[in-house]
C-alpha cells in the first residue's frame, strides 16, 4: 500500500495506472478552454474552492519521508546522516562511555554505598572520575600540560601521536569510504593490509635501495598488493555476483593464514637465524622518514595520507570515474542504462580501495613497526577503518577527520588508563557506541529529537 | 449505505495531501474521483479505508460517525476496496485468498467456497474456488478482489483505478460489473483520471487538485471540460501532427527472440521494420514482451538472438555504450529506477551517460562549467522546473523528472528514439509536452517508437501500431483502426479482415 499514495504537489509518482489523456474524440483544433461551449453540457465550474494554482506544474516540493525507500538502502540511510548526526553520535558515547567509567571506578563504587547518606561523595567521585579520564584523554591525544618542564616538545607530543596514530586509520578509512560509495562493503582491510605489509614489507628487507627510492618502491608494492587483494573480491562480485561482504571477509582469512606461513617458514618471510614466526626489520632506506625530527614518532606517513585524502576527494567528487563510482553506488540500474559497465565498476572500485587499504598496511611496516613484524601487524585498523568510513560519512574530508579523532582515542587511551586507571576498552565500547549511532541515525535523531530529514541524500 | 466524508484533512509535514475534502456517496450510485497523480486521491481513499488517521474531518456511514484504526474496523463497517494492486497471495487458492483475515466471520474454508461459488454466480464470473490465483489471467485475478470485498457484505466498495492493468474488453466487462452492484444498491467510489471511464460510468463526478474538491461535473461533460478541471488550466488533448514523412533511415528486427532465466521465450521471433520519420506504437497489456524488446535493443539483454538492425548496424551483441553511441535514444518506462540517479543534481543527470571525453569530461576531470552550462540551456529548452540545476532529481515531480530524461536522451545525435511508457505518472500538462517532442524527433526524420499500454497514448501518437501479444507481434496496423480491433488483438487474436 505505501507506495500507492497520491501525493500533493505533483511530486514523483510512477504508478502503473498512470495514463496519458491523449485525444479522446479527436475534433480538428478543439477549443481547449474551459466554459467556451455554451451549448453544451454544464461543468459545475471549480466553484467550490479556489485553487491558487494555475499551472499543473509545481516547483519541486520534497518527497515525503515514505517514497524515501525508493531511492535509499541501508547503506544510503547510512551515508544520509547528517554531519550533526555524526557529532552527536560521538555525544552520545562519551556519555555512555562515561557511565561506564563512573561504574566501574573504584571510589564511586565505595561512595554509592552510602549514596542516601551523603549523595555529594557520590556525586563528586563520578564527576572526580569521569572528568579524570576524559581529561587524561585529552592531555594524551591533544595537548599535555601537566609537564611544563618539557616545554614545548612535551605540550604538543601527544597531537603528533595522535596524528601518528590517525595515518594508517585515514588510509584505510577511504579504503572502506571509497568502496562505500559505489555501494559495497569492503570489510576487508585486514587481508588487503596483510596482503600489503607482506609486500612492503617483503620489498623493505630484501632489496637494498638508495633511501627515497627505497621508501616509494616499497609503498607502491604494498599498494599494489592491497589494490589486488581486494581486486579479488571485486573480480568475483563482478563475474560470479559473489557478495563482497562474504568474499572480502574470507580473503581476510586467506592472507592472514597465508602470511603465518610465510613468517614462519625459513626461505620465505621468516627472519633468518629467528625461530619466531616474525620477519626481518624493515630496512632504514625504506622507513619512512621522521616528519620532525628525532624527539616525535611522527613520519611522513600523516603527509601520505592527508595526500591520499586529497585524490580520494578529487577521485571521488570530481573526476569521470568517480561520477561512475557514485552512480553505480546510487542507482546501478540507471548506470547501467546509461552505458556504464557497472561490472567493471566493481572491479575498479575495489581496485581503488585496497590500493588505499595498501597504503595503509605499507605505513604498518615501513613507519609504525619497522623492526619486524607478525601476521599481527593490521593491528585492527583494517576494522576500525569501517568505523572511520562511517563516522566520516564516507567522505575524503570526514574519513580524514574521524580517522584524527581515532587517533586520538588510541593516543589518549593508553595515557587515560597509566594515569587514571580507566580500562583501555572503555576506549573501544565509546568507539563501539559510535558505530552503533552512526549505524541507525533514527536512533540519534530520536534522542535529540531532530527532524526527519526529507528528500535526497544531499 | 450513504457515505459522507466531511472536511477530512491529512497533512504530511508540511504537505496537506487533503484539505477539508467533503465527499458524499449515496447508495446505489458510481461516485467517480477524478484528479490527477498527486491530486490526493489516494489519500483521500486510505483515509477511508483506516490506513491513515485523519488529522481532521470525520467518516459518516448512514449519519453515524465512524472511527477507523485500521483495515479490519472499515471492512466490518462495509467498507471495501479492490486495490490497484492486487492484495492476493499468488500460490493460494481463490477461496484461501477470500478466507484470509476473516477466518471466523466466513467460517472456516467450506463457508469461504460456498461464498466465493455464491458470489460468482450472481456476476456470472465462473471462478473456481479452488484456482489458485497465480494460475488465473489478471482480469479473473481483479474479479477475486471484487469477491473478497463482497464477501464481507460491503455496502461501500472502493476501485483503486481498477483499469490500469485491463485490456479494453476486460475494462468493458468491469464496468458491467460495477453496474451490477450500483443496480443492487451497492454506493461505489471510482478512483481513475482516464476521462473516457469516467463520462462511460459515472452517475457523479467529483474533481480533486492539490488536495482540494475543485468542483464537480456532470456525466456529460466533456473530456477538454473534464480535463481542464483536473489541470486547472485550459487543456489541449490531441496530438497535433503533420502527415508522416518517412526517410531512408530504419530499424530492421528480424526474428529477434529473448529468453528469460526459465528458458521461456518472453520475446518470441519477432520482426519488425520501422522507417524514419514513423511513430511505431508498440500496444499491448503489460507483461507481453515489450520490455524485454526495449531492452534488447538496448543491449542489455544478453540472452537475445536474432537480428536489429538500426541503417545497417547490426545492435545485437554491442554493449549499451556501444548502443548509445551509434545514436539510440532510451526512455526507460521506469524513470526513477533505469532513468536517474535520484541523489544526482539535474546537471549531473543530464550527463549521465556522457561521462567520457568532451565535452563534459577532460583529463578524467569533470568539467563543471561545460556540464553546468549546458544543464541551464536544457533546463530552460525543456521548460524543467526547478530551484536549478544543482536541485536533485529525486526531489522533482514526476513530469519534471521526465523532462529531465527526454532533455538528456534527446541531446546526443540521434538514429533511433525509443520510449518505454514515456507519459506514465505525469500530469497532463507533462504528457502535451511529452507527446510534442516525441512528434518533433518523428520530424526530425528518425524512427520513434513508443511503447505504451495506453491506447489513447498509440492511438494519438502512431503512424503505425503493433500490437504485441504473448512476446510476438500480433499484427502491425494503421493509426485509425479502431480501438474494438485493437483490443481484440491485445488479447492476442486477430480481428476479421484486418491484415497482420
Amino acid at each position: 500500500m505505501s507506495d500507492d499514495q497520491d501525493r500533493p504537489g505533483g511530486t514523483t509518482d510512477d504508478q502503473d495506472r498512470d495514463a496519458p489523456l491523449a485525444p479522446e474524440q479527436p475534433r480538428a483544433g478543439g477549443a481547449p478552454a474551459l466554459h467556451a461551449d455554451g451549448d453544451r453540457e454544464v461543468v459545475h465550474a471549480p466553484t467550490v474552492v479556489e485553487v491558487p494554482v494555475a499551472e499543473t506544474q509545481t516547483p519541486a516540493t520534497p518527497e515525503e519521508p515514505r517514497d524515501e525507500d525508493r531511492w535509499s538502502g541501508i547503506g544510503r540511510e547510512i551515508l544520509g546522516g547528517t554531519p550533526m548526526v555524526s557529532l552527536l553520535a560521538v555525544l552520545v558515547a562519551f556519555v555512555v562511555g562515561g557511565v561506564l567509567i563512573a561504574a566501574t571506578d573504584e571510589t564511586v563504587q565505595e561512595s554509592s554505598g552510602y549514596f542516601f547518606a551523603r549523595p555529594g561523595d557520590t556525586l563528586g567521585a563520578i564527576a572526580s572520575a569521569v572528568g579524570g579520564a576524559y581529561w587524561a584523554l585529552f592531555q594524551g591525544s591533544i595537548f599535555n600540560f601537566s609537564r611544563p618542564e618539557g616545554g614545548f616538545v612535551a605540550f604538543i607530543r601527544p597531537l603528533t601521536e595522535t596524528l601518528h596514530f590517525a595515518a594508517p586509520l585515514i588510509a584505510a578509512g577511504l579504503g572502506v569510504a571509497v568502496a562505500f560509495r559505489v555501494g559495497m562493503f569492503n570489510i576487508g582491510g585486514r587481508g588487503q593490509m596483510l596482503a600489503a605489509a607482506a609486500a612492503a614489507g617483503w620489498v623493505g628487507f630484501s632489496f637494498p635501495m638508495p633511501p627515497v627510492l627505497h621508501v616509494l618502491v616499497a609503498l607502491v608494492a604494498g599498494m599494489l598488493a592491497g589494490a589486488l587483494w581486494a581486486g579479488i573480491a571485486g573480480l568475483l562480485k563482478a563475474r560470479t555476483g559473489a557478495h563482497e561482504v562474504i568474499t572480502t571477509i574470507m580473503l581476510n582469512f586467506v592472507a592472514l593464514w597465508l602470511l603465518s606461513y610465510l613468517i614462519r617458514t625459513p626461505g620465505l618471510l621468516q627472519a633468518p637465524g629467528s625461530n619466531n614466526p616474525i620477519t626481518p626489520g624493515t630496512l632504514e632506506s625504506a622507513q619512512l622518514p621522521l616528519l620532525l625530527g628525532a624527539q616525535f614518532n611522527l613520519t611522513w606517513g600523516i603527509v601520505l595520507s592527508v595526500l591520499a585524502v586529497v585524490v580520494a576527494w578529487w577521485l571521488i567528487e570530481r573526476s569521470s570515474l568517480g561520477f561512475r563510482f557514485r552512480a553505480v553506488g546510487l542507482n546501478p540500474q540507471a548506470a547501467l542504462n546509461a552505458g556504464m559497465d557497472v561490472k567493471r565498476v566493481y572491479v575498479q572500485a575495489m581496485l581503488v580501495a585496497g590500493a588505499f587499504m595498501g597504503l595503509a598496511g605499507a605505513q604498518q611496516v615501513q613507519s609504525t613497526v619497522t623492526t619486524g613484524f607478525t601476521s599481527g601487524i593490521d593491528a585492527g585498523i583494517g576494522f576500525d577503518a569501517i568505523t572511520v568510513a562511517l563516522l566520516g560519512r564516507s567522505s575524503p574530508w570526514g574519513t580524514l577527520a574521524a580517522g584524527l579523532l581515532f587517533g586520538a582515542f588510541k593516543a589518549g587511551g593508553f595515557r587515560m588508563q597509566a594515569a587514571e586507571g580507566v580500562p583501555i576498552d572503555i576506549v573501544l565500547v565509546v568507539q563501539s557506541v559510535i558505530v552503533l549511532c552512526i549505524a541507525a541515525p533514527p536512533l540519534v535523531r530520536a534522542v535529540f529529537r531532530l527532524p526527519t530529514p526529507r528528500g535526497a541524500v544531499r | 449505505m450513504t457515505l459522507e466524508l466531511r472536511g477530512i484533512t491529512k497533512r504530511f509535514g508540511s504537505l496537506t495531501a487533503n484539505d477539508h475534502i467533503d465527499l458524499t456517496v449515496e447508495a446505489g450510485e458510481i461516485h467517480c474521483l477524478l484528479g490527477e497523480n498527486g491530486a490526493g486521491k489516494s489519500t483521500l481513499m486510505n483515509v477511508l479505508y483506516g490506513l491513515y488517521q485523519a488529522d481532521e474531518g470525520e467518516i459518516l456511514l448512514d449519519d453515524v460517525v465512524q472511527r477507523f484504526a485500521g483495515p479490519g474496523d472499515a471492512m466490518r463497517a462495509g467498507i471495501g476496496m479492490v486495490h490497484q494492486h492486487f492484495m492476493l497471495i499468488p500460490v493460494f487458492t481463490v477461496a484461501e485468498n477470500v478466507l484470509l483475515g476473516h477466518e471466523k466471520e466466513l467460517g472456516g474454508l467450506a463457508g469461504a467456497k460456498r461464498r466465493v461459488v455464491e458470489i460468482s454466480e450472481r456476476f456470472g464470473f465462473q471462478i473456481d474456488p479452488d484456482a489458485r490465483i497465480e494460475d488465473l489471467p489478471v482480469g479473473v485475478q481483479q474479479r477475486v478482489e471484487i469477491i473478497k470485498a463482497l464477501s464481507l457484505d460491503a455496502k461501500v466498495l472502493v476501485f483503486d483505478e481498477p483499469t490500469a492493468v485491463l485490456t479494453p474488453q476486460e475494462t468493458d466487462e468491469l464496468m458491467t460489473i460495477m453496474q451490477q452492484l450500483r443496480d443492487e444498491g451497492t454506493a461505489i467510489v471510482f478512483i481513475t483520471h482516464k476521462l473516457r471511464e469516467v463520462r462511460a460510468i459515472a452517475d457523479r463526478i467529483t474533481v480533486i487538485r492539490l488536495g482540494k474538491v475543485v468542483g464537480e461535473a456532470q456525466p456529460t461533460a466533456t473530456s477538454i471540460e473534464l480535463a481542464s478541471l483536473m489541470v486547472g488550466r485550459p487543456v489541449e488533448l490531441t496530438v497535433h501532427k503533420q502527415p508522416s514523412v518517412r526517410t531512408d533511415n530504419e530499424l530492421v528486427i528480424e526474428h529477434l527472440t529473448v529468453v528469460d532465466d526459465q528458458g521461456i521465450a518472453v520475446v518470441d521471433d519477432l520482426s519488425l521494420t520501422v522507417h524514419g520519420g514513423e511513430v511505431v506504437c508498440i500496444a499491448g497489456v503489460q507483461g507481453n514482451g515489450q520490455t524485454e524488446l526495449t531492452e534488447a535493443i538496448l543491449g542489455l539483454q544478453r540472452r537475445a538472438t536474432g537480428s536489429i538492425r538500426l541503417n545497417g548496424v547490426e545492435l545485437l551483441g554491442r554493449s549499451v555504450r556501444e548502443v548509445l553511441d551509434t545514436g539510440v535514444g532510451f526512455v526507460p518506462e521506469d524513470r526513477k529506477v533505469d532513468g536517474l540517479v535520484g541523489e544526482y543534481s539535474i546537471a549531473e543527470n543530464l550527463m549521465l551517460d556522457r561521462y567520457l571525453g568532451a565535452p563534459f569530461v577532460s583529463r578524467g576531470t569533470i568539467v563543471r562549467q561545460a556540464r553546468d552550462e549546458f544543464a541551464q540551456e536544457r533546463l530552460g529548452a525543456f521548460d524543467i522546473r526547478a530551484q536549478s540545476i544543482q536541485t536533485p532529481v529525486g526531489t522533482l515531480s514526476g513530469g519534471n523528472q521526465q523532462k529531465v530524461v527526454l532533455a538528456r536522451e534527446l541531446s546526443r545525435p540521434l538514429q533511433l528514439f525509443v520510449a518505454s511508457q514515456p507519459t506514465r505518472g505525469l500530469d497532463v500538462g507533462s504528457i502535451e509536452f511529452v507527446h510534442a517532442q516525441v512528434i518533433a524527433t518523428r520530424d526530425a526524420g528518425i524512427p520513434v517508437i513508443v511503447v505504451s499500454t495506453e491506447l489513447d497514448e498509440v492511438v494519438g501518437l502512431a503512424d503505425r501500431i503493433a500490437v504485441m501479444y504473448g512476446g510476438g507481434i500480433v499484427g502491425v496496423v494503421p493509426a485509425e483502426t479502431s480501438r474494438d480491433d485493437l483490443g481484440i488483438m491485445m488479447a492476442g487474436e486477430l480481428p476479421e479482415g484486418l491484415a497482420a
